[in-house]
């Protein structure tokens, strides 16, 4: 199993490399390196410094070595826009795109699971045919949309709920987060549930099916045989094993909550990290896009290498796999 | 009768215990007209500049202007009847996302089928290539390419292309090798085809069901993420007003509670993508050999 693990610990490093690569070539020989990097604004003496200090009089393959070094120390560059480093922006707006994104995987998952497991439950009833008929329309409603109609019928409309901004800031064991007040709260609600509404669809779909094939192993023919309570074999013995494939997908679905949040921020106004890299691409701040692409792609391989190692740990055919290999 | 009625007969006679898959795939049938014929079944050209007046902006539905034409879904900002806005949107949202799923079928069959014919080192380069394309949400890659290359019709249809190829890529690989075990293969080899063709002419064709499936619920998807992607300025210029870009004016009136401007445009997407999704749902599980 260590062997497998550290195959895929250099597997990721080889990814990172190659995006670093992908992401120089597309910033340095794709587009002109001095338009990209320096403010469009600055004078010639400015330019001239900023392709010295960058090095952009030196060879390719010693750019290279630059920005990967440089990048590894942890500059990547300053905002044109805020004039401060790129990565300390994006870094001071990643708690807000994580609070968001946790708080709407919590939210799929309270509605979700209980729904999929009653149409796994009882797959020929009304009430399962119309979730999973919803379910196919959650996942073609468009997320930006859906968060257009929450904002104009309970901010607008109604005004029960703030359509915009993170509201107030609370802090319990120094983290930070609108979590921890009612203001905050009624802040994240909708562009939470609106960021969880595909989220829901697909672990519905994924419980369903998790349900209706547990239902039919011998242990719950036993369960029932003994006279255990369907209730309790619902939720002792249906739950309990639907969990494990749930959670290792948690882990890869956190990840493109984060991605889409850049949708739903926009719609919101949200300030996090999604909202800095769109408007980062309106006012062609390059530097900030570029570090943006490398934080993200850093955070993937990482979360991806992650769920695989749980892997390993949930379902023993995995290990025996990365063994023979 | 021939046998290919005879196969379609046998195709819509499973496809029609579905009574919903078929009720979406007339929706789907009556859109595809609708785009199609966008000048002819509009009211108003509502990009021929003579007729649209700034002083019909912001009507409500169902209301008439002076002269009295009627807008039964009301009015944009500029004075632009929404009904046919929605219909030339339909033609701009269909166009890309079938284009592109088009594109991508061709492209990432070719790999998946030749990866499975040739194997070896080819096989695992494009397939680790596809696995690590598909471990980051479709949304960031389109992202990474539209952040880099700039918006633009061609831009927004290469950027769909390179979402969804892996996805062909890997359904093709995965048919495509159980077909290659086959006898037919065997005798094709025999009979001393050229690769080229034993790999299009006679592994492809038996692979095209999974792809169907893949496609139709590939191009759901295109045509959703072609319209977050308008909608968040990085998409379509606003030369090619999608669906997407209609939601998007819309969202500036949102707050003065003109809702027709972008309800409307997301109802005609909504609609479009579902009866997409429902129709591939059911091929899906048509096809399904578990399921039979």
């Amino acid at each position: 199993m260590l062997e497998y693990i550290l195959k895929r610990f250099g597997q990721s490093f080889l990814v990172l490399f190659i995006m670093s690569i992908l992401v120089f070539v597309g910033v340095n020989l794709v587009g002109d390196p001095v338009e990209m990097l320096i403010n469009p604004e600055a004078d010639q003496a400015e330019v001239e410094r900023v392709i010295r200090e960058l090095g952009l009089d030196k060879p390719v393959s010693e750019q290279y070595w630059y920005f990967l070094t440089n990048a590894l120390k942890g500059d990547l560059g300053s905002s044109f826009i805020y004039n401060e480093p790129a990565l300390k922006l994006i870094l001071q707006r990643m708690p807000a795109t994580l609070e968001l994104a946790l708080f709407s995987l919590f939210i799929s998952l309270i509605i979700a699971i209980p729904l999929g497991i009653y149409a796994g439950y009882k797959p020929d009833s009304k009430a399962s045919k119309t979730i999973m008929a919803g379910s196919i329309l959650g996942f073609s409603m468009p997320t930006f949309w859906v968060g257009i109609i929450f904002i104009m019928f309970f901010a607008v409309y109604l005004g029960w709920l703030p359509s915009t901004g993170r509201g107030e800031i609370g802090y319990f064991f120094g983290i930070e987060s609108s979590l921890f007040t009612l203001n905050g709260l009624s802040h994240v609600f909708l562009p939470a549930l609106n960021l969880a509404l595909f989220k829901i669809s697909s672990v519905i779909r994924l419980t369903r099916a998790g349900t209706r094939e547990i239902i039919l192993q011998d242990y719950i023919t036993f369960a029932r045989a003994k006279g255990i309570s369907e209730k309790r074999i619902v939720l002792v013995h249906i739950l309990k094993n639907i969990l494990i494939p749930i959670v290792t997908v948690i882990g890869l679905e956190f990840g493109s909550l984060i991605a889409f949040s850049t949708v739903t921020e926009t719609v919101f106004a949200w300030p996090g990290m999604g909202k800095l890299i769109i408007d980062s691409i309106y006012n062609l701040d390059r530097p900030v896009i570029v570090a943006y692409l490398m934080i993200i792609v850093t955070f993937f391989v990482f979360l991806n290498l992650a769920v695989d190692i749980l892997y390993t740990f949930l379902d023993p055919r995995v290990r025996l796999k990365g063994a023979h290999q | 009768m021939s046998s290919r009625d005879q196969n379609f007969k046998n195709f819509w006679r499973d496809f029609s215990v579905n009574k919903i898959a078929v009720f979406a795939f007339f929706v789907f049938l009556l859109i595809l007209f609708v785009a199609i014929f966008a000048p002819l079944v509009s009211p108003t050209d509502p990009y021929d500049l003579n007729s649209v007046s700034i002083m019909n902006s912001r009507m409500p539905p169902m209301s008439e202007d002076f002269a009295g034409n009627l807008y039964v879904l009301g009015t944009d900002g500029a004075g632009r009847d929404m009904l046919s806005a929605i219909f030339y949107g339909l033609r701009v949202s269909l166009g890309v996302g079938v284009l592109s799923g088009i594109f991508a079928l061709i492209i990432g069959s070719m790999f998946g089928i030749s990866a499975a014919f040739f194997r070896g080192k080819y096989e695992t380069i494009i397939m680790r290539i596809v696995d690590i394309q598909l471990s980051f949400p479709s949304i960031l890659v389109a992202l990474i390419i539209l952040a880099a290359f700039g918006k633009g019709v061609e831009k927004t249809i290469i950027a769909l292309i390179l979402v969804q190829w892996a996805y062909y890529a890997r359904t093709a690989r995965a048919s495509a090798l159980v077909e290659i075990n086959k006898e037919y293969i065997d005798s094709a080899r025999c009979l001393a085809f050229s690769n080229t063709r034993i790999m299009f002419k006679h592994i492809l064709p038996n692979c095209l069901a999974p792809l169907i499936v893949v496609g139709t619920l590939q191009t759901a998807h295109a045509i959703s993420l072609e319209a977050t992607l308008s909608f968040l300025g990085l998409g379509l210029p606003i030369t090619e007003p999608s669906l997407g870009l209609l939601i998007g004016n819309g969202f500036e009136y949102m707050y003065s509670g003109d809702f027709w401007i972008s309800i409307f445009p997301g109802i005609a997407l909504l609609i479009t993508v579902a009866s997409i999704n429902l129709v591939g749902d059911h091929l899906r599980d048509m096809f399904n050999p578990r399921l039979q």
